[in-house]
């Protein structure tokens, strides 16, 4: 068995449910070997090699990655994939777009978004928003499957030293460029791995009143998170969702403020070790989950919030 | 400019969706069942386009079982002009699916597919991709913006760190993202205009593809629950508990 991991990097370095994908190759057992595909991507490959648990890096090093553009990526991973039992990418809107276009060309049905890994063939997901959890058995020769990083521990990022291995690009597919971006710039930490998460829901009422948030965050050194409501509204931007169709996290603490609690929210943030509720609702479904609630009004409740922290 | 927009027929999304007992699945007997979400926001870009200018005609096709029909329907009365239903009683997976609305393309020489990000009955978000794959079409996944220009459609596309902008020559397969669009409610002169729209039924047989599945679902269980918390009386408490009981600040 040996297992091909689609890391996902910035060509300097690795972006952190990489390393979580490693972890859950640990468990599928065999070789891990990590693919690096990218421009000028050399410092990518040298952090992959360091990686605790990675037997050797692929480096495809070509003008047609520099955009991560899955029309460009997908025949790469067909070309390599007959060495594998496995292909392995984390279940990041980066894996999502790339992963099933790979595993169409190669015929197989692929799993997404894995929590649980039984053996080398069957795997557990949540589907239905997380109302349920199917144990799945792929009969196909290669398993592609995509990994929710929330739910395997980051393989550590020293430790190893992996052999390195060049390997050619495949060419421009012609079929798409990339315009550009509009990225949210942000000195907090990153909300999918940060230890602490402060979302806020409707009941904000404005995008000026995330401030309150905001501050409370840097307090905690946390990452700012919101419903979808919020985001609808335009409060804040769009990668701030966390949800069935948003970002999945599993912090040690959530705070949700003014969020209800709906079923696409929970299925975001129900993994967390320790929730907070702060809600006007006494009934809302969030409590119904949450360690510790509050029955309040929020613009009371966090300005309080913030002088208590000090 | 003839467009295909897939739809699935899914557990209505405010639906407390229960396991079944034997763990063979969810619980779909006498259950409130709707368009996919995403689904309905494909629909109605299409329709968009078409009022537009831009599209031609607007055909909608769902594979399931024979009940796909009601769905058809309501995007019908959306403002589709045609449906296809594929009736299978196998159960489908993505890349059947995809196969499947890759005959149904080429066999109605679609120059569009726009189909949802994700349907929210099994989580998947593979099926555009896999169509896109299987074409060797250029593929804009979970989008909130589109324009058309020149034959080259622009698509925005909503990622982890925010938002981007690809180009992607035409024919093209688009996934739709939750703000792209607000989906109209059917009104009721055209709920009554679309049960005289055409509905055509095909079985995979009729389309040459062999949808056999995959996956073996081993079982389907409830989530573990998490033990209820307790209510504290005043911010003070609260931060309180974090830091002495919780100790997570
Ligand atoms: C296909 C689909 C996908 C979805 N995906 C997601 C997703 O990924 N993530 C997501 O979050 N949602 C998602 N949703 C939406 C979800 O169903 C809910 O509509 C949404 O989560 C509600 O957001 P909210 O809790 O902020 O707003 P509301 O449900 O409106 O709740 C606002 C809460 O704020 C409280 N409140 C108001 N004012 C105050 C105040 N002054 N002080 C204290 N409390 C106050 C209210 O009591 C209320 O409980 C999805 C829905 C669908 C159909
Ligand atoms: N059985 C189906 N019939 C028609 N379209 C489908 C079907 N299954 C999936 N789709 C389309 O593919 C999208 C993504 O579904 P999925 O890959 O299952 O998450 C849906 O929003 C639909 O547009």
């Amino acid at each position: 068995m040996s297992v091909l991991i689609v890391a996902e990097h910035d060509n300097a370095g690795l972006k952190p449910a990489t390393l979580n994908t490693v972890t859950a190759a640990g468990q599928v057992g065999g070789d891990i070997v990590l693919l690096i595909a990218g421009t000028d991507c050399a410092a990518a490959a040298a952090a992959a090699a360091k990686v605790a648990g990675v037997a050797k890096v692929l480096v495809a090093d070509a003008p047609e990655y520099a955009t991560m553009l899955a029309e460009n990526l997908a025949p790469l991973i067909v070309k390599l994939a007959p060495d594998y039992s496995h292909i392995l990418a984390p279940a990041t809107t980066f894996g999502k777009n790339l992963l099933p276009r790979a595993a169409a060309l190669l015929d197989v049905q692929q799993i997404s978004d894995i929590s649980g890994i039984v053996d080398a063939d069957t795997f557990v997901r949540p589907i239905y928003a997380g109302n349920a959890e199917a144990t799945v058995k792929s009969g196909d020769a290669i398993k592609v499957v995509t990994i929710r990083a929330t739910a395997f521990d980051p393989a550590p990022e020293d430790g190893g030293s992996a052999a390195t291995e060049t390997v050619e690009g495949t060419g421009d597919s012609g079929l798409s460029t990339f315009v550009g971006q509009e990225l949210t710039k942000s000195e907090r930490p990153e909300l999918t791995t940060a230890g602490i998460v402060i979302s806020g829901g409707r009941g904000m009422q404005s995008g000026e009143n995330f401030a309150m948030l905001e501050r409370i965050a840097d307090k905690l050194g946390a990452a700012v998170g919101a419903s979808r409501a919020a985001v609808d509204a335009g409060f804040v931007p769009n990668d701030y969702q966390v949800g069935q169709t948003g970002k999945v996290v599993a912090p040690e603490l959530y705070i949700a403020i003014g969020i209800s609690g709906a079923i696409q929210h929970l299925a975001g943030m129900k993994d967390s070790k320790v929730i907070v509720a702060i809600n006007k609702d006494e009934e809302a479904p969030i409590f119904q989950v949450a360690d510790y609630g509050l029955v309040a009004d929020l613009f009371q409740a966090v300005p309080e919030l913030e002088k208590e922290l000090g | 400019m003839k467009v295909l927009v897939p739809i699935k027929r899914v557990i209505d999304a405010n639906v407390k969706v229960r396991v079944k007992a034997d763990k063979s699945g969810v619980e779909l007997t006498n259950v409130k069942m709707a368009m996919n979400p995403f689904c309905e926001i494909g629909v109605e870009e299409a329709v968009r386009m078409k009022e537009a200018g831009t599209a031609s005609e607007i055909v909608v096709v769902s594979a399931g079982g024979a009940q796909s029909q009601e769905t058809i329907r309501t995007a019908l009365a959306m403002g589709a002009d045609r449906g296809i239903v594929i009736q299978s009683d196998v159960a489908l997976e993505p890349l059947g699916v995809a196969k499947l609305l890759k005959a149904v393309v080429e066999k109605e020489s679609a120059e569009l597919v726009i189909l949802g990000k994700q349907a929210i009955d099994g989580d998947n978000n593979q099926t555009g991709q896999m169509l896109a794959a299987l074409l060797g079409w250029a593929q804009g996944t979970f989008v909130s913006k589109i324009a058309i220009e020149d034959g080259v459609l622009k698509a925005t596309r909503e990622v982890d760190g925010g938002l981007e902008t690809v180009a992607l020559k035409m024919p093209c397969v688009l996934t739709v993202d939750l703000r792209l669009n607000q989906p109209r409610y059917a009104s009721l002169p055209n709920i009554m205009k679309a049960k005289k729209k055409q509905i055509d039924t095909l079985s995979p047989e009729d389309l040459g593809v062999d949808v056999t599945p995959r996956l073996t679902v081993v079982q389907v269980v409830e989530p573990a629950s998490r033990k209820a918390g307790v209510k504290v009386a005043s911010v003070a408490e609260l931060v309180d508990k974090l830091k002495n009981e919780a100790k997570v600040i």
